[in-house]
């Protein structure tokens, strides 16, 4: 949007009106809503139980009165997708619901989820006047964006898309993550037959797989997954393509473009003495069984490891994912072992407080160099290097560096590894003349072009691990460069 | 949803399925594998594609009932559905014409033997078999086996069927006498270790089929990871199949344990 767009929209009469309805004053006085949450002895027992219970109308207004509409506002250019931020505000504000869900979903394909995922203490509200001016807490934009979000779909007032005329152009979606499921639904608005293809037995990406239900609950992502149906995508599950087929073979039966959003699912380990001994598993297989296979329900057939102290090594989001989920399976210690200090830490600072809640223990500064097991071959203690800050690196945080001789050890019967993803592998190994780059990602240019003339490419596969939000930009953004492709060869 | 088509019994404890699943069954080659997942909230298990019929839309995997979701595909009769098949997964079987081919396979797991070795009976070589079982009823798919080899070797544990004795004995008197080009073992792990030992005094080129842990099939979870020559690999995505005589046979066989004790709760909890 340009500034002369926003400036109109920004000096319609209602929103004038709104603006003066309340002094400026009267608004900073207002402190930050607090988001209720589920009682910590309630919720740890359950992967299922969402930890946020959602604001009610009255407090989400409330919250709305606190943002000033400023005329040059910080917190759009804080959104990587420059959400229209303070325009949906302004419409809960004066109590147009629907039109403020529809403010959102013109910008973000999934509201309800990045209202629930994204780092917002590091996007948009980092970038709130509130924070950069006022010394007080910014406006709770995420809070306020899952509240519309989850009113538009509780109401039973859905937006219904327009669909442009059906053009028959067959284009097939590699991946059902956040960025696949965008770029889906776009292409599907703008009259493609549209197929997501997956490998696993759900839906979702990462929303399903990895993100447990006590942050992002799985009927969020359904009802997002229904009005994709609804739109005529169809999607096939337990497809790996390159695998079950290759592109050449869906090329020949009749696919015209492909958006590939494979993401980044390929864990790493340390390669330390020791981590393949039993016990010792990646944040995706433990999060895994749970999420997509039910191994915290006793009923199901998967088995999941327990145990009395559990460790997880890393510090972002999956970390503390898999640290809480340990917690709900009865650990009587879940314990995160991460190199830098909390301040680097790079999760969500909502989940680190809700973790911190939880009795989650932070053993900081420390870094695995060994495992010891028992001798059935079963991990019992972790040695760990003790570290301490040094110089900035090139991300600027501080440089862990060893502590000469000072090892510490920690008891434990379960290790879950968290240190990060590669990109997935299957797409760049099946497909020949895909360019990549020396870590593996798929090459695009602007327009998430790749080097093959009918593949496009992004989210986590073109970046590596990066969020929910850009992953959906992507989406939309190659959505729109494929429609473009193909108006242009008419 | 995938169809059972036709169910046969093999043995008092082995069971054949056949099983809809017209993609796998096209893109399918010796030495894949499928997951499948019998209903909701089932459990992803790894089996061997044993044969399939691209014409009829059909794989078929040989399975023994033991383990909490091998018993409950054992007990699904013709016309049941199994929820979700994905496939076909691992890398194919390198299959060539290398002169002689030595076949060794041991238990259930001549079942993921057969088509690899019926491949290389196709491309020309002369196929030297060796199967073995603990007992007689554990000894499955002899006679297809006999049918695709030029010499076959049976033995049992106990002596209850063909020759009585331990498996690395019959294989040095083959070696002895035939210039073997090559090799591929497949059984419990240290069936495979024990082949892998005498084919490395041999200098054989020898490849072991491995059946880890897995969870999704596709890189993912590093559930199935080995080590080989000291680095590690994913089972699902750089195999099955691995040079023998690099692989860590005895971290594996730890590792295959890992969840020995959960699935015991969990099949206590089945019977
Ligand atoms: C545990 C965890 C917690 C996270 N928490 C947050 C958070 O709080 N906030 C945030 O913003 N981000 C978070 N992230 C990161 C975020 O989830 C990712 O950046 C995002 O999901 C990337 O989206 P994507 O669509 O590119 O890929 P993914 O969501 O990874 O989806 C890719 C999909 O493609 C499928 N696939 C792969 N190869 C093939 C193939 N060949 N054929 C068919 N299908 C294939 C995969 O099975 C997968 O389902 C988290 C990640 C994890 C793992
Ligand atoms: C690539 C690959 C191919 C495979 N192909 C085949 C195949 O073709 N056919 C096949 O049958 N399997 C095959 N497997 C093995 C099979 O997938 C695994 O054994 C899987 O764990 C079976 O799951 P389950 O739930 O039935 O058994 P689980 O419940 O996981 O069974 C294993 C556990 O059962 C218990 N158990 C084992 N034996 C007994 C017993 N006699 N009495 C009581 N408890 C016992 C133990 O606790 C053991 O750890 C393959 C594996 C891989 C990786
Ligand atoms: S999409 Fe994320 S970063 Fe953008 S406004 Fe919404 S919560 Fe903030
Ligand atoms: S910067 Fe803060 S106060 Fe200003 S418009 Fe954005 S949310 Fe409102
Ligand atoms: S089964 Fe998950 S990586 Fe191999």
């Amino acid at each position: 949007m340009t500034k002369e767009e926003y400036k109109e929209i920004y000096n319609q009469e209602w929103r004038k009106e709104i603006r003066k309805s309340v002094s400026p004053k009267e608004r900073m006085a207002i402190p930050r809503v607090v988001m209720p949450t589920v009682p910590v002895e309630e919720r740890i027992h359950s992967q299922r139980i969402e930890v946020n219970k959602g604001l009610s109308l009255e407090a989400a207004q409330l919250e709305a009165k606190r943002c000033l509409d400023c005329a040059d506002p910080g917190c759009m250019k804080g959104c990587p997708v420059g959400m229209h931020i303070p325009t949906f505000i302004k419409n809960l504000e004066r109590g147009n619901l629907l039109e403020a869900a529809k403010t959102a979903k013109s910008i973000s394909a999934l509201p309800a989820v990045c209202g629930r995922v994204c780092p917002q203490e590091k996007q948009c509200e980092a970038q709130c006047i509130y924070h950069l001016k006022l010394n007080k807490p910014a406006v709770s934009i995420g809070n306020i964006e899952r509240f519309i979000a989850d009113w538009e779909r509780e109401s039973g007032n859905a937006i219904i898309p327009e669909i442009t005329e059906k053009n028959g152009i067959k284009i097939a979606i590699i991946g059902s993550g956040p960025s696949g499921l965008a770029c889906a639904g776009d292409l599907a608005k703008l009259g493609y037959d549209v197929t997501v293809f997956e490998a696993l037995h759900e839906i979702g990406g990462v929303l399903k797989y990895g993100i447990p239900e006590f942050c992002l609950p799985n009927y969020v992502v359904d009802a997002e997954i229904d009005n994709l149906k609804a739109l005529g995508i169809k999607f096939v599950p337990n497809f790996v393509v390159g695998v079950t087929a290759t592109i050449d073979e869906l090329r020949e039966e009749g696919f015209k473009a492909f958006y590939v959003a494979t993401g980044a699912g390929v864990p790493k380990f340390m390669n330390i003495p020791g981590e393949n001994y039993n016990g010792i598993l990646s944040a995706n297989e433990y999060l895994m069984r749970i999420n997509l296979m039910d191994a915290d329900d006793e009923n199901a057939d998967t088995p999941i490891l327990t145990g009395k102290n559990v460790v997880v090594v890393g510090g972002g989001n999956t970390a503390i994912d898999a640290v809480r989920a340990a917690k709900r399976l009865g650990a009587e210690r879940s314990i995160i072992v991460y190199r830098r200090s909390m301040d680097e830490m790079p999760a969500r600072l909502e989940e680190i407080h809700h973790s911190q809640d939880e009795g989650i223990e932070f053993y900081n500064l420390a870094n695995p160099i060994e495992y010891l097991a028992d001798e059935t071959g079963r991990v019992n203690k972790v040695r760990v290097q003790m570290m301490e800050l040094g110089e900035p690196d090139e991300s600027g945080r501080r440089r862990p560096v060893a502590i000469e001789g000072n090892i510490e050890e920690i008891d434990c019967s379960v290790v879950v590894v968290a240190i990060g993803v590669d990109p997935n592998p299957i797409i760049p190994n099946s497909v020949e003349g895909l360019k990549t780059s020396d870590w593996g990602t798929i090459e695009v240019d602007d327009e998430k072009h790749s080097s093959v003339d009918d593949i496009f490419a992004g989210g986590d596969i073109v970046r590596g691990a990066a969020t929910v939000i850009l992953a959906m930009g992507d989406g939309r953004e190659a959505a729109a460069n494929i429609d473009k492709k193909f108006k242009s060869e008419k | 949803m995938n169809k059972i088509v036709s169910k046969e019994q093999l043995s008092s404890c082995v069971y054949k399925l056949e099983i809809e699943a017209p993609i796998v069954a096209k893109a399918q080659k010796p030495g894949n594998f499928v997951i499948l997942r019998i209903k909701e909230k089932g459990e992803r298990v790894p089996f061997t594609i044993v044969e399939s019929n691209p014409s009829k839309g059909t794989i078929s995997i040989v399975i023994r009932n033991m383990g909490v979701t091998r018993t409950k595909l054992c007990n699904l009769n013709v016309g049941d559905e199994i929820k979700d098949i994905l496939g076909p997964l691992g890398r194919r079987s390198e299959i060539s014409n290398k002169g002689t081919f030595l076949a060794c396979g041991n238990g259930i797991r001549i079942a993921a033997l057969l088509p690899i070795a019926r491949a290389m009976k196709e491309a020309g070589n002369k196929v030297i078999t060796i199967i073995s079982a603990k007992t007689k009823d554990l000894l499955i798919l002899e006679d297809e086996m006999r049918e695709i080899s030029d010499e076959i070797h049976v033995l049992t544990e106990d002596g209850t069927h063909g020759e009585k004795g331990n498996f690395t004995d019959p294989m040095r008197k083959v070696i002895e006498k035939e210039n073997i080009d090559y090799c591929m073992t497949i059984g419990p792990v240290d069936m495979m270790r024990d082949c892998a030992k005498v084919t490395k005094e041999y200098n054989i080129p020898t490849r072991a089929s491995l059946y880890s842990i897995m969870v999704d099939g596709t890189g993912m979870c590093g559930a199935c990871r080995v080590s080989v020559n000291g680095r590690t690999k994913f089972t699902c995505v750089d195999g099955p199949e691995f040079d023998a005589h690099a692989i860590d046979f005895d971290g594996l066989l730890l590792r295959i344990d890992g969840y020995r004790n959960e699935e015991s709760k969990k099949l206590q909890h089945l019977k």
